[in-house]
């Protein structure tokens, strides 16, 4: 019933994916939403370095509580994705392979996804207690003084997810919602 | 004349903040289980269980149920006869929030400035609304806002020949565009007459409405279940992957207008739609 993936998300990988399978991911991922993509696309248009290396790499679209003493993080459900459109498609140029988030992504991020051959994940928005307890490390790698949204390395067990868009850019979206009125 | 100090207020504010953030509504609790109940679509059923089951972890394991811990919506009802003394009525409400969203670990996301987007590290200031009421009470409304779900909401200016239909056809509209990225299954706060900015405060009051209750008007009752079951045929379902339940309830507030107008808001509000009030 459960896919289970592993970091680095590579090329393999990432065609074994179909829109609608229900994964368990584990490993490396990185977390980054409106400001840091901002940042980072910033320095790739001045043909500087990104302070992650995004190659095969899962970015997760989330700006946690803080942790409480003895936890390694907060609440940490999605953010929604469609802000993200505008920076996706320089990252999915140089390497990024998956983006956890929830909500539609535009056709310009749709196409990105299909021509680098990489995939949108989506997490439960709200079931932000669930999905932290998936994280058991966290680390602020880069930009803290945006405090919530700080690009942070996480170390994830089993976070669940859905294949939203998958490399050939089926979109979960539209065939969910076509095949529940056919039959109801 | 009654004194209040504002340290209770203070107080009370920064109790509000954390428990609307680690305790859900019981209407809205109830309202996602009959949603599960009567769900026919298998994934959908899967996604309201899971959302259950988020509930349930942060209640009993303290942690907040959404990571989106809002921008702190304040309504505050003062008593004509109610004197507020100790301090800034302003200044008391935002030390609370300031001090819930520091000892409930809660996420700071307010920036000072909507262009230079710099955070200002204690989720202040909070967005308060006053209105001044008969009698010697202090009423306190915390209701943090998530943006995911604020972000899709929409305002229209209709003329007064658009009528009903025109107002059902807006509301639906907003649901439709809006689609999977406010967190179905969704709370419809929506604010008919009035201007063009008290049809938005209207259509947020109507937010913090509980489920169980409904429109005392009957139109505009019948409207609310009208709308819920509409929303309920397009098919978007929980988190927009198909489903019944796009909406937990539609709850509609109304205002005088100008002959010439009939402004309608639509507030869209998560299913983590929180909301504590207290009475001083």
């Amino acid at each position: 019933m459960y896919k289970r993936i592993t970091t680095p998300l590579i090329e393999e990988k990432v065609k074994s994916l179909n829109v609608g399978d229900s994964v368990l991911i584990s490993g490396i991922i990185y977390t980054a939403r409106d400001a840091a993509h901002k940042r980072l696309v910033e320095l790739l248009n001045k043909g500087r370095d990104l302070p992650i290396d995004v190659r095969n790499a899962i970015i997760y679209y989330v700006g946690p509580t803080p942790a409480k003493p003895g936890q390694p993080i907060g609440s940490a459900g999605p953010t929604t994705s469609y802000r993200m459109d505008p920076y996706a498609p320089s990252l999915l140029d140089i390497g990024l392979k998956g983006m956890i988030g929830k909500g539609s992504r535009s056709q310009k991020v749709i196409e990105s996804i299909k021509k680098n051959r990489a995939v949108y994940f989506g997490a439960i928005g709200g079931a932000a207690a669930l999905m932290g307890k998936c994280i058991k490390k966290a680390e602020i790698i880069a930009y803290k003084d945006l405090g919530s949204e700080a690009i942070r390395k996480l170390k994830v067990e089993e976070l669940p997810a859905l294949v939203v868009i998958d490399s050939k850019g089926n979109n979960l979206y539209e065939i969910g919602q076509n095949e529940y009125l056919k039959r109801n | 004349m009654r004194e209040i100090n504002v340290s209770e207020i203070t107080a009370v504010v920064k109790t509000m903040s954390i428990n609307a953030n680690y305790y859900l509504g019981s209407d809205i609790k109830n309202q996602i289980v009959r949603s599960y109940c009567r769900e026919p679509w298998p994934i959908a059923k899967d996604i309201l269980s899971k959302i259950l089951n988020n509930i349930d972890i942060s209640q009993n394991e303290n942690r907040p149920i959404c990571q989106d811990t809002g921008m702190t919506c304040v309504f505050i009802e003062v008593g004509q006869d109610v004197h507020i003394v100790g301090g800034n009525i302003e200044d008391a409400i935002n030390e609370g929030v300031r001090q819930g969203y520091l000892e409930g670990y809660l996420r700071k996301s307010v920036v000072r400035d909507p262009l230079d987007r710099v955070n200002t590290r204690d989720n202040t200031p909070a967005v308060i609304n006053y209105t001044i009421v008969p009698g010697d009470k202090l009423k306190i409304t915390v209701a943090p806002k998530g943006f995911g779900s604020e972000n899709m909401s929409q305002i229209k200016m209709l003329k007064p020949a658009d009528g009903i239909d025109g107002v059902k056809k807006f509301v639906i509209k907003v649901v439709e565009e809006a689609g999977p990225n406010p967190c179905p299954p969704i709370v419809v706060g929506v604010g008919i007459g009035g201007t063009f900015d008290r049809a938005a405060l209207i259509a947020k009051k109507a937010l913090i409405r509980p489920l169980t209750q409904r429109n005392e008007n009957k139109l505009y009752r019948n409207l609310e279940q009208e709308l819920l079951e509409k929303i309920n045929t397009l098919g978007i379902g929980p988190q927009g992957f198909g489903g019944r339940a796009t909406a937990l309830a539609v709850n509609i507030e109304t205002y005088p207008t100008h002959i010439a107008g009939l402004p309608v808001a639509v507030n869209i509000s998560c299913h983590v739609t929180r909301h504590e009030e207290v009475e001083l």
